[in-house]
């Protein structure tokens, strides 16, 4: 039994992550469910089992704090605030997505929430997100950046590129690499030298931290300090947290030829959302029958999100050469 | 209005030093651009002028500060990054054409992205096959770049200081052979030259010559022999690529009924390639001879002078160029 008073977050914070940890898995499940059926165009790269990661480190950034995400990106999205109904539309292609239909399901932004965009080439926003760190180093309010990528961009010059740059000139930039085991469809420890980016990160100048990133506390607790010191001017840092990914590389991949059913099943133990409903239930914070109305209130607005942007339009013809120029 | 005689190089400078004072949220990027001063000397005393937080050296990672303009752009600021030989811009490619360009698209109009990224041109200085290449067709190539080309101080800083108060990714080639050379007059006014607007560098009535950058130079050489042999030629300058003036373009050679176009890019699917379809829809019943076109060999480009000469347009292959043009009009 926790008890509530050495928990090491304020009971409304776990909730809240709780709720954005549950909306990214109702919403990943209503994508596989979308794309099966057709109502969706082009792939979908679905993150449900990272739940943790992207939710901990969103969760200890203040609002006007920027991401960049990936091609594997609906988690971070919705961690940052994205709202799922106009993300569903985003997905099929729609003109009441967050992009008009101009970006789709790799590239959901919402630039208002700090959101700067979701990046179709591994490790290609890693430039972004240290040009946002410059910015907001110039303009001295304490903004940080966070990059979001996965084991794959541990491996793109981009990285060592923009590390050096942001250890030299001290940029308020926390890499976090989501480790979620495969590159696609091979392992990581197949593609990465040494010890892993986090040994990487130390030998560059800058701490480099490892958590379980299916422990959503424990990935708020270590983003926050990281994210505090950046804060500060102590400069950039790297968070690389373990998970995994239920699904394949994406819906069209079942994740099977290359992953075991124990080494799978070892994970599902692990499941983010599981551990923090147990803590929330343990410390009193939420009843079971809490949980069962916080689920069936979520899952329902995802279901409500995909019949509305099954029935919203497409965008007209006319504007597919808006928007190249400013 | 007075004026007085700039070199090419010091137009940029001037160009740069005046948007640095005029907006603050112009920072510079590049290798040895600060305190050296710029190996072209085109940021000579802006470092000291306006101190290393906005005149930043960088360390030689092209792929990684381009990619950092990219997300400073985004958020709310213009850098101007320089590419010391437009060779390198290979390194930088995905920051360009996957992300710079496309942002604003992407998202739906949610960002622009002002950057303008100054790169090297221009071949005939022995220095090999990766630092003198001339790659501004490659940017013309891709939907949301800008590319600008320009040819003399006058049209070099009006350009730049255009581009440094545009919202989307502007291109800017610099011919390196010009920046001590090439002398003009710049007038000590304030003044911006818009994009999309060609610039007719001499008139004439027999034929058409459209050339850029550095080769506007050597086709107001051949214009001016072939005036002495009593061929009156036409030079215009497009100065921008994108957006490019079809209609002076179209209109000139409606008027003389030939054209040349004379490039230091490439040729195979070059610059020269997209003026020709562009001149031969928008003039098809006015010209009196096939298009000629005078670009870059398709070899990579030599060390030796008297190889590397013969793959780069010169005076004498435009005549030559010129002199069939006229030769295909008397056919009957």
């Amino acid at each position: 039994m926790t008890d509530l008073k050495t928990l090491p977050i304020e009971p409304n914070l776990l909730i809240e992550m709780y709720r954005r940890m549950l909306t990214i898995r109702f919403f990943e499940e209503a994508i596989f469910d979308v794309y099966r059926k057709g109502w969706m165009p082009g792939l979908a790269h679905l993150s449900d089992g990272q739940e943790a990661t992207p939710v901990g480190v969103c969760m200890a950034l203040r609002a006007d704090d920027t991401i960049t995400s990936t091609h594997r990106g609906h988690g971070h999205i919705i961690a940052k605030g994205g709202q799922v109904e106009p993300m569903m539309a985003e997905v099929m292609g729609k003109v009441t997505g967050y992009c008009r239909g101009k970006g789709g399901e790799m590239h959901i932004a919402d630039v208002s929430l700090g959101i700067l965009g979701a990046n179709g080439i591994v490790g290609g926003g890693l430039g972004i997100a240290a040009g946002s760190a410059f910015t907001a180093k110039r303009e001295g309010k304490g903004r940080v950046s966070v990059a979001f990528f996965g084991d794959g961009a541990v491996n793109q010059g981009l990285w060592y590129e923009t590390a050096n740059m942001a250890v030299l000139w001290k940029l308020p930039l926390i890499y976090v690499c989501e480790n979620n085991q495969y590159t696609e469809f091979t392992h990581w420890k197949k593609l990465t030298a040494g010890e892993g980016l986090a040994a990487r990160a130390r030998a560059m100048g800058m701490p480099g931290v490892e958590v379980d990133g299916n422990d959503v506390v424990a990935v708020y607790q270590a983003a926050r300090e990281l994210v505090e010191a950046a804060r500060r001017g102590d400069g950039p840092a790297t968070l690389v947290c373990h998970t995994i990914r239920y699904g394949g590389h994406h819906v069209g991949d079942p994740g099977t030829a290359y992953r075991t059913k124990e080494e799978m099943e070892e994970w599902r133990k692990k499941d983010s959302i599981q551990r923090c409903e147990r803590l929330l239930v343990e410390s009193g914070i939420f009843s079971p029958q809490d949980i069962e109305a916080t689920r069936s209130e979520i899952e329902a607005r995802t279901q409500n999100a995909v019949q509305k942007a099954r029935q919203d339009p497409f965008p007209p013809v006319e504007e597919v050469q808006e928007h190249v120029y400013a | 209005m007075s004026t007085r005689e700039l070199t090419f190089a010091q137009a940029i400078r001037e160009a740069l030093d005046e948007e640095l004072a005029r907006n603050e949220n112009i920072v510079l990027f590049g290798e040895d651009i600060g305190a050296w001063g710029g190996v072209f000397r085109t940021t000579e005393g802006l470092y000291e002028k306006y101190g290393p937080d906005r005149v930043i050296d960088t360390p030689l990672s092209e792929e990684g500060y381009i990619g950092m303009a990219v997300g400073i752009a985004m958020t709310g600021m213009h850098p101007v990054p320089e590419i010391m030989f437009g060779d390198f811009i290979t390194l930088a490619m995905d920051q360009i054409v996957n992300q710079a360009a496309k942002m604003r698209y992407m998202t739906g109009g949610q960002v622009a992205v002002p950057i303008t990224i100054r790169a090297t041109m221009g071949g005939g200085r022995s220095s090999g096959a990766q630092h003198s290449q001339s790659w501004h067709a490659w940017f013309a190539h891709v939907p949301g770049l800008k590319v600008v080309v320009p040819s003399t101080p006058y049209d070099a800083k009006g350009l730049l200081k255009t581009a440094l108060r545009e919202p989307n990714p502007v291109l800017f080639f610099e011919d390196k052979v010009m920046y001590h050379k090439i002398k003009g007059p710049v007038p000590e006014e304030e003044y911006l030259i818009p994009f999309g607007v060609a610039d007719i560098k001499r008139e004439g009535k027999d034929v058409t010559i459209i050339a850029l950058s550095r080769m506007v130079h050597t086709a107001l050489a051949a214009a001016e022999r072939l005036a002495q042999e009593g061929i009156s030629a036409e030079v215009i300058d497009p100065r921008t690529l994108t957006p490019l003036d079809e209609e002076t373009l179209i209109q000139s050679v409606c008027k003389t009924g030939g054209a040349v176009i004379v490039d230091e890019g490439y040729q195979r699917f070059g610059v020269t390639a997209e003026l020709a379809a562009v001149i031969a829809k928008g003039a098809f019943d006015y010209l009196d001879a096939p298009i000629e076109r005078v670009a870059a060999m398709d070899v990579p480009i030599p060390f030796s002078p008297p190889l590397e000469f013969a793959t780069i347009p010169d005076e004498e292959r435009i005549l030559q160029a010129v002199y069939r043009v006229l030769e295909g009009r008397r056919a009957p």
